[in-house]
């Protein structure tokens, strides 16, 4: 599963996208949030982050199915 | 409506697209560089946004505003890249039959653009450079 990544996030991990190992795939968004926290516990340090699939901002229930476009949504700053 | 994520604003074109002959009134918000922050000085920011779905966000608010005031025209453009102070890098506009529609919406779509569009500035200063809001 690949992550798309941005601004804070993109630096905190070194690269454009992530990958989550196959053994490792989250089922839900909450669980991808959880997994993240252990690798990245950088991203904890954030004011909020936010995951947003297939374009759209997802809560922590929602189920990540295989196909979907994932990103990590830090603090949005635009305007 | 007219939803863009550009390299550089076109402020004539954000005009023309607002323009309407059963329009009395056209506003135009430009966000810029400002070349201070938290009592630093800036020297430039650059921007970044996740287009497909800045696109789409910017599309559901201006849907609302579309909704809540009788509007003719409404345009979003927000620049990405690197600018420098006293750039336009986000210009909203609305255009109605009478003022107070236009200003209203206006203000509505930069206050939400700023909530929930997926665009983030690093603010360069002379000794370093942070992504802005991204820690508490």
């Amino acid at each position: 599963m690949e992550i798309l990544l941005f601004g804070i996030t993109r630096e905190i991990v070194g690269q454009n996208q992530l990958t989550v190992p196959t053994q490792d795939r989250p089922e839900t968004v909450g669980k991808l949030k959880e997994w993240l926290a252990q690798q990245y516990p950088a991203l904890q340090k954030l004011s909020s982050l936010a995951v947003a699939v297939d374009s759209e901002y997802a809560d922590d229930a929602q189920p990540l199915p295989s196909g979907a476009e994932v990103a990590l949504i830090p603090p949005v700053s635009g305007g | 409506m007219h939803i863009s994520i550009v390299d550089q604003i076109d402020l004539n074109e954000a005009y023309q697209q607002l323009q309407s002959d059963s329009a009395g009134g056209v506003n135009l918000f430009v966000g810029t560089v400002r070349d201070h922050a938290q009592g630093k000085q800036v020297t430039k920011l650059v921007f970044e946004a996740y287009v497909p779905m800045a696109l789409k966000q910017m599309e559901k608010i201006a849907l609302q505003a579309q909704q809540q005031w009788p509007l003719e025209g409404l345009v979003m453009q927000h620049a990405v890249g690197e600018k420098q102070i006293g750039e336009p890098v986000v210009v909203i506009g609305t255009s109605s039959a009478h003022r107070d529609a236009s200003f209203a919406a206006c203000r509505f779509l930069i206050d939400e653009l700023k909530k929930t569009v997926p665009i983030w500035k690093k603010e360069y200063y002379q000794d370093n450079s942070v992504w802005v809001n991204a820690h508490p």
